[in-house]
């Protein structure tokens, strides 16, 4: 006997084939809206078509006269059970049904329970509200005018439409930093306001049973522990009565980790019928009334020495956060993350400004795809590092080689507080350099130029911290973002694996299986990986913030050591030894005076129910909680090409390069599935995908026809580069995040590729997105476009 | 999501459809593929009380050439089957054009008429058949008549039909010389309707223009007809000199408005831009292939 | 819709018509409303959930299925239109024991993820390849272009497809 071939049985680094793939290419996934319950009625939601206003009446008659509705429900039943109003995971509070006022148009106003949704939306149409209108602000600066209406009027002692200010960094120092620049480079941004929007929008059903008191809610939820505890405050049940199953879910993307009014509801109109009750939101609603992401300003500078060092850098940043602060982000990080922007670059003074206001918006500044906000960290890091090394009259990539910190600077601390731990920047740099063939590219770029055409290349580095958390410095409503892990292995050497985290594209039930196989040296086939139902799941924060990895593979590969523990006592009664006789290799343990003499891992896992040395509790399962000592912080270089067409400001992608280091792979094919996802939203948002207001507050982007997804036909195609791997060195198995670091790395290489096409204009500045339209009138009227596209009514 | 209550009836000939249409009067709508109407009435924008459903009604899916040389597109033509069409050789803007209408799949349901009727300013065969002086017949309580595209739409979503009349086929009438020209169109991403677009056909003998029609989409609450880029190709040798005069008189008769797609003075810009694309398309192609 | 209420609330009055469809080759008899779109009687009377419904506004194409052989979003065509007429939905696709090879394309080349967009695409693709057999990148793009996916980028979309074209005409993969 050997050791079993790590390869041969899907183990750490072998692109496995996903297992999850199965139901899903059959059409056999079981997605919320498949489920279907006996006596099962439906829930439509009435939405305001105003962003702001006082509700004067709600005229309810005509709806509960439609044959075939159960209920209909406004905020002041709700009221009648505390629930018009509920906690967010931010300590703020949002409206479930609207009351006293309208503060954003989609808000929930009434929702009718009917036999069919066709019913449901019949009875909505016909209930009428009347709205007294309120001017609608959609900007933080209308917000934060001295006069403004306030949003909050509901919230006691708040006068006026901030949420927050918070500060970071060393201020002296950077304004020292500032004194002794060369230069001063500066920058303002606008990152537009966007939606996760997977193409599964939001939905539930609950179904509360009277007789015995339980309350089973079927949800699209990331985080299907933190809405136990959530539902168990908000509507006043008992925690070991509610059990929340999330199923497969349609894409999530940050968007399905808020606790959102349509789930209260179902659960409510559920308690009081005493029937299960099945909400499914349309897109409209989806994309207007849940958890949307950035909508933040940003401006700063950057002091400069002449030889092209960054001595320092002033952040300031407005967040917009819509009608109620509903971030799902640390308590601790008031506007998430932020501060991890220029992480990765050797600066030695920092300051952050931050403040956040309410607007009459959808509420969120959801972490999309991203670790809380380090998207807008890392996009503003590029944006402002391009025009930099331009206001420098240096190279672009030689402005980065001379800023990025070094190998043997690790671990290294940054102005911000961040304790990064391993990486090797330059490698990665030269790595993406070589793959676009930077040299070759400048020369031909000037001979295109020659000719009248315009090429640019961009370049964005980045690193950003994944795997929330550690206890210390991370919680969610006060619980720290830790995650587990339960592993049984059965008697015949098979095994059940459950997680707290849960799945929504990201093939945990293939990976974390692969984990097991590394550490104990059982087939991955032989596992099976269960998650999403938080009766039987162990307790986890849920998959957000690149963290299941991180954090709830890091516990899987914990609880196996434990397993391989409990099976070395085990192996060594087996083998008539002394344990510290008795060695490990994959799948076996063996004599090390005899190492042919060896059991299995799954001789052992009989022997745990059937031959167990005297005194062994019987059995062969454990548990695991993993608490972080640290982020992981991957790194990533992207740099595309583009050129741009002068007369109708279309741009195309000529080639995108990727280079991530995100450590040790567990499933490389499903790793760069991530990237190539990751890119994508990159590009969608540098190019096309946006949500807007008008001055009256209706929202721009409100179904697929203006919230613009790019199909196969502009997506361009990636060359990935995994070539540089440097293992998380607190990881038990050196894995880093990487779920998100392209859609955070990526919208910069393209916005800077764009810029550099048309440097020769002078225009600095195109804020996302960059549609036609907008890089047109940049350059032919060479001047920055700035905020939003402004939906104008004539010029 | 879910549309509103109405009747429906799918009459398995003419006849019984407009006794149907008759009978309902502003109160019906004609369902032909669907692509417009059904989101329509799913967003609850539209609620009519009966829809007339004529996709049973036989003999309405060709499109064929005639005995006159003119192409005859049927009420239930697909656009897919256009996109794939042989036929549209004689007519290189139709064919140009149809690989651009909605996407892919709507492309094998929607129909060329019913985009037509539909009367989306924004709409691209409206556009295209303008530029190709074609025509709509349509059959009603006064029997059959033929509206000239240039007559058939009278406002946005608002096309010349009478109560009671369904439209039943587009004619496009046979190029007297070599036919050339595209369509061009902004458009954000596949699917997406056009920020601005232009439809360019011309006949060509040898060098000489001898009919040009240039058409723009989403310029215009109407179809707008560039007639005085037309007159400065028409009769004339088509050269960068014409080319561009016809450009900025097209660019001159678009009457677009600003939105979120972009400035009237961007989408004029596009416009200059696809016209004389379209016509340099035309210079630039071999003698004997009109592009 | 096509649920039996339990009392007679939604009206006797509620005009219904009755309609046979043939799906995935079974020929079905079913009384709705004609208001009922098409991804509404496969999903909820007939219980095809394969089926998915993405967007109110025809973009996303998650609910694509064919009828009569044409890619038709469902979700833009009522169920009472079908009578008469052949469905083919993803659960179609696969017998017992065979995978289509588009099927096993998909997951051999990691062409979805979340699964959500899988069954229209899946839908669409097999359009294609039959009027196609030697598609381009590009042909395949273009003709997936009216089915979003948020999660893949599309790239190993093109490669599955590409992995069945090269099976189904015999070629090694």
């Amino acid at each position: 006997m050997t050791a079993v071939d790590e390869r041969k049985i899907g183990g750490l680094g072998t692109s496995r084939k996903r297992v999850e793939d199965d139901r899903f290419i059959r059409g056999k996934g079981n997605y919320v809206d498949d489920i279907v319950l006996p006596g099962m009625l439906h829930m439509e939601i009435l939405r305001s078509p105003v962003a702001h206003a006082r509700i004067k009446s709600i005229d309810t008659s005509r709806a509960w006269e439609v044959p075939g509705v159960h209920l209909v429900l406004t905020g002041e039943m709700a009221a009648t059970r505390n629930l018009a109003w509920m906690p967010t995971l931010s300590y703020d509070t949002q409206a479930v049904l609207a009351t006293d006022k309208v503060r954003f148009q989609g808000q929930e106003v009434a929702v009718v329970v009917a036999d069919d949704p066709y019913i449901a939306k019949d009875a909505c149409e016909l209930i009428d509200v009347e709205y007294e209108p309120l001017p609608a602000l959609v900007t933080p600066e209308q917000a934060i005018a001295e006069g403004a209406p306030v949003i909050r009027d509901d919230k006691a002692g708040q006068d006026d439409n901030l949420i927050y200010t918070w500060e970071v960094g060393d201020k002296d120092g950077t304004d020292r930093a500032f004194e002794q620049a060369d230069v001063i480079s500066k920058l303002r941004l606008h990152y537009p306001r966007s939606h996760p929007s997977p193409i599964e929008p939001c939905g539930s059903v609950a179904d509360f049973n009277r007789a015995t008191g339980k309350l089973t809610v079927y949800m699209t939820t990331q985080a299907p522990h933190i809405v136990r505890a959530a539902v168990a405050m908000i509507a006043e049940l008992p925690e070991h009565m509610i059990r929340i199953v999330a199923p497969d879910i349609g894409g999530g993307f940050g968007n399905k980790v808020p606790v959102y009014p349509g789930y209260v509801c179902s659960i409510l109109c559920s308690i009081l019928l005493e029937r299960p009750v099945k909400w499914i939101e349309d897109k409209t609603g989806n994309l207007i009334s849940t958890g949307f992401a950035r909508d933040m300003y940003l401006d700063s500078e950057m002091a400069l020495s002449k030889d092209g060092k960054i001595l320092g850098v002033r952040i300031r940043a407005d967040a917009d956060h819509g009608a109620f602060y509903a971030d799902a982000q640390p308590s601790k990080f008031k506007i998430g993350l932020l501060h991890s922007t220029f992480a990765c670059y050797d600066i030695p003074n920092a300051h952050l400004m931050a403040r956040g206001v309410y607007t009459n918006k959808a509420p969120g500044g959801v972490a999309y795809r991203c670790s809380f906000r380090v998207t807008e960290a890392m996009f503003f890091q590029e944006r402002m590092m391009h025009a930099a090394a331009n206001d420098l009259g240096m190279d672009q990539a030689e402005f980065r080689r001379r800023n990025l910190v070094r190998d043997d600077q690790f671990p290294y601390r940054t102005p911000f507080g961040f304790l990064l731990d391993s990486g090797q920047y330059h490698k990665c740099l030269e790595v993406g350099l070589k793959a676009i063939d930077y040299d070759n590219f400048r020369e031909q770029q000037k001979q295109a130029r020659a000719r009248g055409r315009l090429l640019g290349l961009g370049i964005s580095t980045m690193t950003e911290p994944l795997g929330a958390g550690n206890s210390r410095e991370f919680d969610i409503l006060g619980i720290k973002m830790f995650d587990s892990a339960e592993l049984r292995v059965h008697p015949t050497g098979k095994a059940l694996l459950r997680i707290g985290s849960k799945t929504q594209g990201q093939g945990h039930e293939t990976t974390f299986a692969q984990i097991v196989s590394h550490e104990l040296g059982i087939p991955a086939d032989d596992i099976v990986v269960e998650h999403g139902d938080t009766d039987t799941a162990p307790f986890g924060m849920g998959t957000y913030a690149s963290r299941s990895t991180p954090v709830a593979g890091a516990a899987t590969a914990m609880v196996a050591r434990k397993i391989r523990a409990k099976a070395r006592a085990i192996a060594a009664h087996l083998l008539e030894a002394s344990e510290e006789d008795v060695e490990w290799e994959l799948g076996r343990f063996y004599l090390r005076s005899s190492p042919e003499r060896g059991v299995t891992i799954q001789e052992c896992a009989m022997a745990a129910y059937g031959n167990m040395p005297d005194g062994m509790e019987p059995g062969l399962e454990h548990h695991a909680y993993y608490d972080p000592p640290n982020m992981t912080w991957p790194f990533a270089v992207y740099i595309a090409t583009v050129e741009v067409d002068p007369e109708t400001g279309v741009w195309d992608v000529l080639k995108v390069v990727a280079v991530d280091d995100c450590g040790v792979r567990i499933n490389p094919m499903i790793v760069e599935g991530q990237i190539m996802g990751g890119l994508t939203e990159a590009y969608a948002m540098s190019s096309m995908q946006f949500q807007t207001y008008d001055a009256e507050g209706n929202c721009i982007g409100s179904n697929y026809m203006d919230y613009l997804l790019p199909s196969a036909w502009e997506t361009p195609g990636f060359e990935l580069h995994s070539e540089v791997v440097t293992p998380s060195p607190h990881h038990p198995i050196g894995a880093k995040g990487i779920g998100e670091c392209a859609a955070v790395g990526g919208p910069a290489a393209f916005v800077n590729a764009v810029m550099d096409a048309i440097s020769h204009t002078g225009v600095r500045n195109i804020d996302m997105p960059l549609l036609p339209d907008r890089v047109w009138e940049a350059l032919n009227q060479r001047r920055d476009v700035s905020g939003a596209p402004p939906v104008r009514a004539e010029d | 999501m879910y549309p509103p209550r109405f009747a429906y009836e799918a009459p398995r000939s003419l006849d019984q459809a407009q006794a149907l249409l008759a009978e309902y009067g502003d109160e019906a709508k004609v369902l032909a593929g669907g692509q417009s109407l059904v989101p329509l009435l799913k967003l609850r924008f539209a609620a009519p009380a009966m829809l007339v459903d004529i996709n049973n009604v036989p003999d309405l899916e060709y499109h064929r050439t005639a005995s006159d040389g003119s192409l005859r597109v049927g009420a239930l033509c697909r656009h897919a089957d256009l996109e794939r069409s042989t036929l549209l050789a004689q007519f290189p803007v139709m064919a140009s054009a149809a690989p651009l209408v909605a996407d892919p799949v709507v492309r094998h349901r929607g129909t060329l008429v019913g985009s037509v009727c539909h009367a989306d300013p924004q709409g691209d065969w409206s556009a295209v058949l303008l530029a190709l002086d074609a025509s709509i017949v349509a059959v009603g309580p006064e029997g059959r008549r033929t509206i000239p595209m240039a007559e058939f739409v009278l406002g946005p979503f608002t096309p010349a039909l009478r109560p009671g009349e369904i439209a039943i086929e587009a004619v496009i009438p046979p190029p007297q010389h070599q036919p050339a020209g595209s369509y061009f169109k902004l458009e954000r991403r596949v699917g997406d309707f056009a920020t601005a677009g232009a439809a360019v056909a011309v006949e060509m003998d040898g060098s000489r223009v001898t009919r040009a029609g240039i058409a723009l989409t989403g310029v215009g609450t109407l179809g707008t007809r560039a007639t005085a880029a037309e007159e400065a190709l028409t009769g004339h040798e088509l050269t960068d000199g014409s080319i561009a005069e016809a450009a900025d008189a097209a660019a001159e008769s678009a009457n677009p408005q600003s939105d979120h797609r972009g400035s009237a003075q961007f989408k004029r810009h596009v416009v200059r831009t696809f016209v004389s694309r379209a016509l340099h398309r035309v210079l630039d192609a071999p003698a004997g292939k009109a592009a | 819709m096509t649920v039996v209420h339990e009392e007679p609330t939604a009206g006797a009055d509620v005009p219904t018509r009755r309609i046979r469809v043939t799906v995935n080759g079974v020929t079905k008899t079913v009384e709705l409303e004609p208001r009922v779109l098409l991804v509404h009687l496969l999903r909820q009377a007939l219980g095809l959930t394969g089926t998915h419904m993405g967007c109110d506004t025809t973009n996303c194409g998650a609910c694509t299925v064919l009828v009569d052989g044409r890619p038709t979003k469902s979700c833009t065509m009522l169920a009472v239109q079908a009578d008469g007429h052949e469905v083919r939905t993803v659960e179609g696709m696969s017998t017992p024991s065979e995978l289509h090879p588009l099927q096993e394309g998909f997951k051999e080349e990691h062409g979805l993820q979340c699964g959500f967009c899988t069954p229209g695409m899946l839908m669409s693709a097999k359009a294609l390849l039959e009027n196609n057999p030697d598609p381009t990148e590009d042909e395949i793009r273009w003709a997936l272009s009216g089915n979003l996916c948020r999660c893949t980028g599309y790239q190993n979309i093109v490669k599955a497809v590409q992995w069945a074209a090269h099976k189904m005409r015999g070629e090694q993969a």
